[in-house]
């Protein structure tokens, strides 16, 4: 007797736990996928927007993603200073790739210490007025501990989708990433239009980070289990694709579920990256890649 | 090809690098000397995954220190503590305790907190026939058998089903009895060695396992865990995590909608105050696995409120547990323990200390202590406790008796189990 | 080349400082603390095999030095294999895994290799937690040999490290003179071209990964006797990637001598950190000094010093 609702249940968990992975992965899909920068240090700023949520819980009361759509702004500048010294040292004299990497790293390194040196390393959490309570749907339990953030997670994917299909700076983001010299061409600068998109990359952080504390307990050193699911999503859905950064999430999130389910969870994280391993052997450009 | 300043390179590192083997010979002996104090030496955690207990371990420590020194010292003397951060990573202890002996030449040594950081210093304590009290960790002295060594930590002689083995009796005792188990819990060092005493415990006691799978500590999500051991409908459902997994599993069984007629068993992490806290009426049912609960017993040892007051009074400084009702007291007994043998000695000869703490039984805040097999305690007293009638998340709620009773074993009992599970939700 | 029958006299003659500074039996504080120092300098120089001379970035350092400490862990286990043994053995194991995965990714660009690298060590860390035989999460505890050379286990460790040291060093300056090495310079400044011009890239990175995994499992492979408890947290320590970036860095990518003064200046500087000041601000430390660096002084203090030296 095959086990359908918790086959429903596993694929239904899977889908929510998607849409928040998502979320987290859009800064890499949009900095690591349209402006081709391996920005490794993207986990330090989403658990420094986790973080930020918490505080802001902790003082205010407030919802964690009320907080997160506050920090926005002050991480899209964060991003856009960032930016600006990684452009300045490296981009322009052609030498991204070592030192570029390196560089990253190192911010994230100082962002993860710098939380720890401050919060300490017990767990923080936030217990939002909906944790804990769940809804049934046909049989299908659904938490909105869960469903919160992921509809938060599918609201941000949407926006971020129309807003480079749509408006000027958006458009201008997908033609630098196709071709700086036709941009230039056309009169637009590379250089500012880069920064516009670093700065929403990690701007998108900040709100992914404060899902993420919902979701889960945070202390700084999460931001190492989320490196290699961040770029395993954008290098699955296909860089520069938003829409493949939400399918590649829901895959991840659905795998990690029925490997939990039915075959114990020990192995749900080693088989996301293998899945990773194998697209990079076989089909490196990923699902909806150019 | 030889380039022309690649030779003055090599010799400016080569000069440098001795200058660096210098530094660190005597890096130790700039330490201030006060009037021949007794030196103390240990690592202890207090940055990485461990330091939530490092720290406040620290503390207790400290104010051990504090408490004799007002008092005079040992033998006369003052105590200066030597301790180093190890990061909760095993593979600076070496370094750590080498430096502590041979540079920094303490009298005494204790360990770390946590299994994992005890386990590389027996082989060192073994190798310079020392001493070695042990701050919480599981069966170290399996393996080795080391004669000096004693263990803080109250899981008694079977230490591997120490955690276990008040749940399933507690279990076993109920009518009509449960049938089923269900066993969970993390990929990592404590909540293994729990699952393994569990399995025994639950042949032992003639359970029947219905599901027994591990998890990796970084798992985000544990609905689908839950759901699939709550397709079980196992009576019992023993969980062995930190406290992340702690966090997470709870939540998810509440929103699963789990309930099975006992739940709980070793999840590290419920008895922290900051979870207290935050998931306040949650735990209520909960029967869970601790070893100092604010309950008449223990208060009434001596010299526990006098401990409590100044630790509670420090804590917050120190950016540690604010109430500490899980392992400072123990840290304290600790040293209390190595306090009270050097003056039963009247000495610091390690091998007179061992064989005087291994014969006597000692008095201290967590009630009388005797050393048994392998330097475990003589009889084990890990407690069972369950969380009852929690309402709201306000702190003074957990400063007193009543919301986290004992129910095992029967010598420190102060309350009633509610059973079923469900019946302590409502 | 006559510069070979120098550099086998200067590399045995430090050999022998090694062997003579074990037999004095000095403060074993410095035993211990020189392991670590040394077991970086065999790190950061592998390391830069790959990501210095041929410029890809291995984030996945944690994964080849601990299979190296775990295959000694299971030959130990197995049948108290020599030391010997237990360092080559870690050593090939390590080379077969930086084949495989350069064979895997190699075909792409270079920070698809970096990625995967990174996915490398969570995969094989879940591998070794579920594998029991060597502790799983629990971690195993290893009993070191009886009646060692020098009387002291730790000792001896330190004189073998200092021969390995030796061999990393030795190793990576004979590939930077040889053809290999300027293959990989062609090929780091610009693949398209080096490829054009007939270099053969892809072998050219596979022997790189190889040799590079081969000394990083040599430098974890006496691990567990050293540290005699060996678990999964300790051993994939995220530590030893940033350091294995940081070390060649900070030195200079450029020549084997910059792997050397990293490792020497950042280790030593960890060690008397660890037992100094408290750990937390070492490692904010090494982050900020890492980002100065690649930031100021992209070429490390060897890029520093020929500055200098050419004005």
């Amino acid at each position: 007797m095959f086990a359908w609702d918790l086959l429903a249940n596993a694929v239904v968990a899977g889908l929510l736990l998607g849409g928040v992975y998502a979320a987290v992965s859009l800064g890499v899909s949009v900095i690591f996928g349209l402006l081709d920068i391996a920005n490794i240090a993207q986990p330090a700023f989403l658990i420094l927007g986790a973080y930020a949520a918490y505080v802001m819980y902790n003082a205010f009361g407030l919802d964690p993603i009320l907080s997160g759509l506050l920090f926005t702004p002050v991480f899209y500048l964060v991003g856009a200073a960032v930016y600006r010294v990684y452009y300045g040292s490296f981009e322009r004299r052609g030498e991204e790739s070592l030192r570029g990497l390196v560089f990253f790293f190192g911010i994230l390194f100082i962002i993860e210490v710098s939380l720890s040196l401050k919060f300490g390393v017990d767990y923080r959490l936030v217990q939002s007025g909906y944790v804990g309570k769940s809804i049934e749907v046909g049989g299908i339990g659904i938490a909105y501990r869960l469903l919160v953030p992921c509809l938060v997670g599918l609201a941000m994917t949407l926006a971020l989708h129309l807003f480079l299909a749509r408006t000027f700076y958006g458009r201008a983001i997908m033609a630098v990433s196709q071709d700086r010299l036709a941009l230039r061409l056309m009169g637009a600068n590379p250089v500012k239009i880069k920064t516009v998109a670093f700065g929403i990359g990690i701007a998108a952080a900040s709100l992914a980070g404060a899902l993420l504390i919902t979701i889960t307990p945070v202390i700084p050193s999460t931001d190492r289990d989320y490196i290699g699911r961040m770029f395993a999503i954008t290098v699955l859905g296909g860089m520069g694709s938003i829409g493949g950064t939400l399918v590649a999430a829901i895959i991840l999130g659905i795998a990690e579920s029925l490997m939990s389910t039915f075959f114990g969870p020990s192995w749900a994280q080693a088989v996301s990256f293998g899945v990773l391993l194998a697209a990079l052997a076989v089909r490196p450009a990923g699902l909806f890649g150019r | 090809m030889r380039q022309p300043w690649s030779r003055s390179i090599v010799r400016a590192v080569l000069v440098g690098a001795l200058s660096v083997v210098v530094l660190l010979a005597s890096a130790g002996t700039f330490v201030a000397q006060a009037a021949d104090p007794i030196k103390i030496g240990f690592g202890m955690a207090l940055t990485g995954g461990l330091s939530a207990n490092g720290k406040p371990a620290l503390l207790a420590v400290q104010i051990w220190k504090d408490d004799i020194n007002k008092k005079g010292g040992l033998l006369g003397r003052p105590i200066d503590l030597v301790f180093y951060d190890d990061q909760t990573n095993p593979a600076t202890v070496p370094g750590i305790y080498t430096k502590l002996l041979d540079v920094d030449k303490v009298n005494l040594i204790i360990s770390g907190y946590g299994t994992n950081l005890i386990a590389p210093l027996l082989p060192i304590a073994m190798e310079r026939k020392l001493t070695l009290m042990g701050m919480f960790g599981l069966a170290n002295n399996e393996k080795y058998q080391y004669p000096n060594y004693f263990q803080i930590q109250p899981a008694g002689p079977d230490p591997q089903i120490s955690t276990a083995i008040g749940f399933f009796e507690l279990a076993a005792k109920q009518n009509p009895k449960p049938q089923t188990v269900a066993l969970v819990g993390a990929d990592a060092e404590y909540p293994q060695n729990a699952l393994v005493g569990a399995r025994e415990l639950v042949k032992k006691f003639g359970f029947k396992t219905v599901y027994d799978k591990t998890y990796p500590p970084n798992t985000v999500d544990y609905t689908p865990i839950v759901r699939a051991i709550k397709a079980t409908n196992a009576d019992i459902v023993f969980v062995a995590s930190y406290p992340p997994d702690s966090v997470g599993m709870l939540r998810a069984a509440h929103e699963v909608g789990l309930q099975p007629k006992i739940f709980g068993g070793g999840m590290v992490g419920l008895m922290f105050t900051t979870f207290l806290t935050s998931l306040g009426p949650m735990l209520n049912g909960v029967v869970n696995y601790d070893f100092w609960a604010p309950e008449p017993v223990f208060l009434a040892m001596p010299g526990i409120k006098e401990f409590l007051k100044e630790y509670q009074a420090r804590a917050e400084k120190a950016g540690v547990d604010p109430l500490g009702y899980y392992l400072p007291p123990y840290s304290y007994a600790l040293m209390q323990v190595l306090g009270q043998a050097v003056e039963g000695t009247k000495g610091l000869d390690q091998q007179k200390i061992a064989d005087y703490i291994r014969a006597n039984e000692f008095s201290t805040i967590v009630g009388k202590i005797k050393f048994g097999k392998n330097g475990e305690w003589a009889t084990g007293r890990t407690l069972m406790v369950q969380y009852q009638k929690i309402q709201g998340t306000s702190i003074e709620q957990f400063r007193g008796p009543g919301k986290k009773v004992v129910l095992w074993p029967d010598e420190f009992k102060s309350g009633t189990i509610i059973y079923p599970y469900a019946s302590a939700l409502k | 080349m006559q510069g070979t029958g120098r550099t086998f006299l200067i590399g045995l003659g430090v050999v022998l400082a090694g062997v003579l500074l074990a037999s004095l039996r000095v403060n074993p504080y410095l035993y211990f603390a020189g392991y670590v120092i040394l077991q970086y300098i065999v790190i950061a120089t592998a390391w830069n095999i790959l990501g210095g001379y041929a410029g890809y970035v291995n984030f996945g350092t944690p994964a080849f030095f601990a299979l190296g400490a775990y295959t000694a862990v299971y030959l130990i286990q197995s049948m108290r294999a020599p030391l010997p043994v237990l360092i080559l053995a870690g050593g090939l194991v390590s080379a077969l895994l930086g084949l495989g995965i350069g064979y895997l990714t190699l075909r792409l660009r270079g920070v698809f290799f970096s990625i995967a690298t990174l996915a490398l060590s969570i995969v094989l860390q879940t591998m070794i937690i579920n594998w029991e035989y060597v502790g799983g999460s629990r971690g195993i505890s290893v009993i070191r040999p009886s009646s060692p050379p020098f009387g002291n286990y730790v000792t001896f460790l330190f004189t073998v490290m200092v021969l390995l040291a030796v061999i990393a060093v030795t190793a990576a300056r004979f590939i930077e003179r040889s053809w290999v090495g300027r293959g990989l310079a062609a090929l780091r400044d610009n693949e398209e071209a080096a490829e054009c011009m007939g270099v053969p890239t892809l072998r050219l990175k596979l022997f790189a990964t190889t040799v590079s995994g081969f000394l990083l499992g040599v430098a974890g492979a006496p691990f567990p006797y050293y540290v005699t408890f060996v678990e999964p947290n300790s051993a994939f320590n995220l530590d030893y990637a940033v350091n294995a970036l940081a070390m060649p860095m900070i030195g200079g990518t450029t020549s084997w001598i910059g792997p050397v003064i990293g490792a020497v200046l950042l280790g030593s500087a960890q060690q008397l950190a660890t037992v100094t000041i408290s750990s937390e601000m070492n490692l904010f430390i090494v982050g900020i000094v890492l980002v100065a660096f690649v930031v100021l002084a992209p070429e490390g203090i060897l890029g520093l010093v020929r500055r200098l030296r050419s004005r």
